[in-house]
């Protein structure tokens, strides 16, 4: 692994600085989040997103997705630390040029039906969609990439009323050239 | 055979072959402590539940073996907090068991409940919430096995009542593999390649050092050491975690670095050119200021723990694993020695300019504390166990005792755990009665939690107590006369209030009293004669006594500052 962190690739307005995302099996047990989190509140590191399921089809291990702060602490640390935690089976480490990075965003916005057009246009181009809608306004949902969230968090912020929730984001490494191209 | 989850939790700790256990009842734990009577394990029944968790990280340090302790839940747990934080501190193997509500009343806000695993998750390896009886075989199994494997820890298990209550049938795990501990894997494959970039750093230095810690104790590589040392012919630091681990008697070895460590350690730390640190953790009592520390070092950093490598100070090689292991593949790989004769002419310099000093014994007291160790430490057997306190007592304590062997020295040292000498001591005594155990004290420590002499005594533990009675919290008030103008602030306790003969007399101890040079030595050796009941001696010693050599906080440690008598010559 390597211990300094990779330049930064990706820049989002939710993650500024020098991120790198770590991709954390823990065993599915009680206080197992906990841990992490309280390790992460102890030694002083940021968290910008963490995202939590079960992993593998089954209910033994989760998947912990964790947006972490290379500048709050080197990575090496962060890593090192979270490894004696008892519960954490295994950790990848990935650098954003190498990961595939993804997230959802919801939505709902306030706007009678007279006023939806340029709404609508920036849902189309942002390769969103309309999930639920009445006569004072949508619901739509995002599923892409932190910047293409971050856009259309952007946009959205032209609009008096709206509840936006972000999942933190997941990822997985990006595959290898014989597959790309 | 069918079992209830406390004569099973019982039976594992058999298993386990703990043979002592130190503890105090109380609702929640109540059924486990009735099997205890059948049991072969003997119970220590402590007076407050802090002591119970000292004793067995003292029992832990003297032995190499977990230290275990049982409390009650909601208080009696909290009690044992402040041993189990000091025992992560010093990597000390621990196995806590606490009682719980029961499972049904988890998060009522029960009677006696706390949320004891949640307390200490930032203090313990790991800690377990046992949920059903058939469980407890396996929770004990693994916490004996993540306290004592790897970077060894305090381990808690917590306990509800129903679950001790419950029956199940008896089993106990095959093997390591049967723990459910998929993300644990203490054992390390050594780096060749590591190895190999550590020995051509060793083979171009001309000042090294080895900075010895306290995981050279516990990964029991005493003997590899000596043996490293002797054929490579570089001088030997022991941290204040790492007394004994190395003959303090051995002429390579410089005494103990940091705040308080003896001249010739700390600079020849902050002059060499090699420091390869065993076991050591690059505290802040040992690198002062971190920008000025040992500036030209490269840095060999050996230690289980990958997570310490470039914590503190960035290691030019860094070899995960366990110190015998890789001392023992340094030693093979190793070529070319040398004898580092320049580097040793300036050591010999430094240790014949600035020897660990202090100001001249007068007759008539007021006592020298580091005259009080010293005599002590000669009228002592080979052999015998010191614990001590946390302040100046605990200082000179490491200072002036020479330490021969790994296990003699039991201290508090990450943690700084006031109170930590008495119920250490008593500990020590359980795990090693063949041996003759000190505790030096200070007035205040000794305060905090001196009742465990009443332990003491009813279960037959005749420990010796030295108590340093400068009638001040010692190592505060110094401070505050070097730099904050000798404006002392809540640090003045009183010589005679407690009147500390009367209360040990109390406590079923013998009590003595030291004032000047005649009786001190009178009165050790009375200690020395009495094997029966715990002594306890109170040594009235000079308040304005400051522990010497200092690096100020928050300095470099060129900076370090000898005793005034040595002061006005090149430093």
């Amino acid at each position: 692994m390597s211990p300094a962190a990779e330049p930064f690739v990706g820049a989002t307005s939710s993650t500024p600085v020098r991120h790198h995302i770590l991709s954390v099996l823990v065993e599915n047990k009680a206080g197992a989040l906990s841990r992490i989190a309280g390790l992460f509140a102890r030694r002083g590191f940021n968290i910008y997103s963490l995202a939590v399921a079960p992993a593998e089809r089954h209910q033994r291990f989760s998947r912990v997705t964790i947006v972490v702060d290379a500048e709050s602490a080197p990575l090496e640390q962060i890593v090192g630390q979270l490894e004696k935690l008892v519960n954490v089976v295994a950790i990848s480490d990935l650098a954003p040029r190498n990961a595939l990075e993804r997230e959802l965003l919801i939505a709902t916005i306030q706007v009678d039906v007279n006023n939806r057009r340029a709404l609508l246009n920036d849902i189309e181009s942002l390769g969103a969609s309309i999930v639920d809608v009445d006569a004072f306004g949508l619901t739509v949902m995002l599923a892409g990439t932190p910047g293409a969230c971050d856009e259309l968090e952007r946009r959205l912020d032209n609009y008096d009323e709206v509840d936006i929730h972000r999942t933190g984001r997941v990822a997985l490494p990006r595959l290898g050239p014989r597959l790309v191209d | 055979m069918e079992l209830t989850g406390a004569q099973a939790l019982i039976k594992s700790l058999e298993q386990e072959g703990v043979e002592t256990v130190f503890g105090l009842p109380g609702g929640a734990i109540l059924p486990v402590y009735d099997p205890l009577i059948d049991s072969t394990i003997r119970h220590i029944l402590v007076r407050h539940e802090q002591g119970a968790g000292h004793m067995a990280e003292g029992y832990a340090l003297a032995t190499g073996r977990a230290g275990v302790a049982i409390v009650t839940s909601g208080p009696g747990a909290t009690n044992i907090v402040t041993p189990i934080a000091n025992a992560h501190m010093d990597s000390t193997p621990l196995v806590v068991i606490t009682g719980q509500v029961p499972t049904g009343s988890i998060g009522s806000d029960a009677f006696q409940e706390c949320d004891i695993t949640g307390i200490t998750s930032g203090i313990t390896k790991h800690n377990f919430l046992v949920k059903s009886a058939a469980e407890l075989p396996r929770a004990i199994a693994a916490a004996f096995h993540l306290a004592t494997t790897g970077r060894p820890g305090p381990v808690l298990v917590d306990v509800p009542k129903d679950v001790s209550q419950s029956k199940m049938e008896w089993w106990w795990p095959s093997g390591i593999e049967d723990l459910d501990l998929p993300g644990y894997h203490p054992d390390v494959e050594l780096d060749d390649d590591a190895v190999a970039a550590a020995i051509a750093l060793i083979e171009v230095a001309q000042r090294p050092v080895l900075y010895v810690g306290g995981g050279t104790l516990k990964s029991r590589a005493s003997k590899e050491l000596l043996a490293f040392a002797e054929r490579t012919n570089m001088p030997v630091v022991t941290t204040l975690m790492a007394r004994g681990a190395f003959p303090d008697s051995h002429p390579q070895h410089l005494g103990m670095p940091g705040m308080h460590g003896f001249y010739t350690a700390v600079t020849a730390m902050q002059k060499s050119d090699l420091l390869i640190s065993l076991g050591a953790r690059f505290d802040d009592r040992v690198t002062g200021r971190l920008d000025g520390f040992a500036p030209d070092a490269k840095i060999i950093h050996v230690d289980i723990d990958r997570a310490e490598f470039n914590k503190v100070r960035r290691a030019d090689v860094a070899l995960h694993g366990q110190v015998a292991a890789i001392i023992s593949a340094l030693d093979a790989g190793l070529k070319k020695t040398s004898k580092y004769e320049s580097w040793w002419r300036q050591l010999r310099d430094w240790q014949a300019s600035y020897p660990l000093a202090y100001d001249e014994p007068v007759a008539d007291g007021p006592l020298r504390p580091q005259a009080v160790v010293e005599a002590i430490a000669q009228r002592a057997e080979p052999g015998t166990i010191v614990a001590a306190g946390v302040g100046q007592h605990q200082m000179w304590a490491a200072q002036h005792w020479r330490y021969e062997e790994p296990g003699t020295w039991i201290n508090s040292g990450g943690a700084g755990t006031m109170g930590f000498g008495v119920p250490a001591a008593i500990g020590a005594k359980v795990g090693r009665p063949d041996r003759t155990v000190w505790a030096i004290d200070g007035d205040g420590c000794f305060q905090m939690t001196a009742q465990e002499l009443v332990t003491a005594r009813s279960e037959g533990i005749p420990i010796k107590v030295a108590i340093l009675n400068n009638a001040y919290l010692g190592m505060v008030r110094q401070w505050q006369e070097m730099f904050y103008d000798e404006r002392y602030s809540e640090v003045y306790l009183s010589p005679d209030l407690p009147d500390y003969v009367k209360w040990a007399e109390a406590m079923g101890c013998v009590g003595l009293r030291a004032t000047n040079l005649d009786e001190m030595k009178r009165v050790i050796d009375e200690a020395n004669s009495i094997n029966d009941v715990p002594v306890v001696i109170d040594f009235r010693t000079d308040a304005t006594e400051k522990v010497f050599p200092m690096v100020p906080s928050g300095e470099t440690n060129d900076a370090i500052m000898v005793h005034p008598s040595q002061r006005g010559g090149a430093s």
